[in-house]
């Protein structure tokens, strides 16, 4: 089946999390990669001035579980596309082309400025979609409520903006 | 793993780059075949006409909140909440959602669709990293100036409120069970 009923694929997270705070005793989170990442390229170019940087000496960049975490998304992600046969390559998803045109260059654009706004919000916040949304959530900690609610609320604020309030 | 301690696993260097990997490559899976990996099913959410991504995230909520606490009860797994502030929460998390109608996934989504052969999920990502780096540059100056604004109490609800956690973990099962009856109710 190319896709599940997503209260089973969402059970399914669900039990992931319990494994990966029963074998590795940390909540399940995709932005630390991203930081660890940046870091790591930092510190390529310049190495003592990164590592003396305060926020890398908090979230030491390393390829350390968080990394490979996000590694092995996107092996999953071609996994589960290649098995159902629904592995496409799409740059310009229909509904941004129906609303701002064809052009590669404008999507790419919009993604880039929308990935380092997520970047930032989410080392800000203290974790994304994955960290605060779920696995903060489900400990039922106070921070990752308000941050789920702040990101469907800035979400919802900025898509109504650009493809105009449809509900409210 | 068979003759290891639960301690022992935990520390193991490699099993957990391992383990890293494996539960990656799940995530990416159940991302991608719930429908949550594709820019029209987040910005359908965001535009209140598509709730997959409410589906998965509070179905992904509800099983793991029993299990994790179950868990804890047993004396198995410890909870770990991060701490938050108007400051740091509320402003970033805002700054994150800006990104992520314009983006169209987050962080783990991103990586997910990367792998379906989403381009613009690519290009997303680099941003990710720029923006992670751009934190960590910005750190020392907002972590003087608004990071700490309006600190709020440290834990959990049950924690914060001084009840036990069971009645909290049963009101929140309830209020998603009636948001996916009322889902349904609505043909949604």
């Amino acid at each position: 089946m190319a896709t599940w009923s997503p209260y089973i694929a969402g059970a399914g997270i669900g039990v992931l999390i319990w494994t990966v705070f029963l074998l590795s005793d940390h909540p399940l989170g995709c932005s630390t990669a991203f930081s660890h990442t940046a870091g790591m390229i930092e510190s390529a170019v310049s190495k003592g001035k990164t590592a003396a940087m305060p926020y890398y000496r908090k979230f030491v960049p390393a390829a350390d579980w968080h990394w490979m975490l996000v590694v092995g998304v996107v092996i999953g992600g071609f996994l589960s596309a290649y098995l159902s046969g629904t592995l496409s390559f799409v740059t310009v998803p229909p509904m941004f082309a129906a609303a701002f045109g064809p052009s590669v260059a404008l999507r790419l654009a919009v993604a880039l400025i929308g990935g380092i706004l997520i970047g930032l919000g989410a080392r800000w916040a203290g974790g994304c979609t994955s960290g605060h949304g779920i696995s903060g959530t489900l400990q039922l900690a106070l921070s990752s409520w308000v941050a789920a609610i702040c990101f469907f609320a800035g979400g919802i604020l900025v898509a109504g903006l650009l493809y105009g309030f449809t509900v409210i | 793993m068979p003759g290891m301690t639960l301690g022992q696993v935990r520390s193991d260097k490699k099993i957990q780059l391992a383990l890293g990997l494996l539960s990656g490559i799940a995530f990416g899976f159940l991302l991608q075949k719930s429908g949550v990996a594709a820019y029209n099913v987040v910005l359908g959410q965001l535009l209140l006409t598509d709730f997959t991504v409410l589906k998965v995230m509070f179905s992904a909520v509800l099983v793991g909140m029993i299990g994790i606490y179950a868990l804890k009860a047993a004396g198995l797994v410890r909870l770990h909440t991060k701490p938050g502030s108007l400051g740091a929460t509320v402003i970033g998390g805002l700054i994150f959602g800006a990104g992520f109608a314009l983006l169209g996934y987050c962080p783990g989504t991103a990586a997910a669709a990367t792998g379906t052969g989403a381009p613009d999920a690519l290009v997303g990502m680099a941003g990710i990293v720029l923006g992670a780096g751009l934190f960590a540059r910005l750190y020392p100056a907002l972590d003087r100036t608004v990071l700490h604004r309006g600190e709020f109490p440290e834990g959990t609800v049950p924690e914060i409120l001084g009840i036990p956690p069971w009645i909290v973990v049963a009101l929140v099962a309830l209020m998603i069970v009636g948001i996916f009856w009322a889902l349904g109710a609505y043909g949604l």
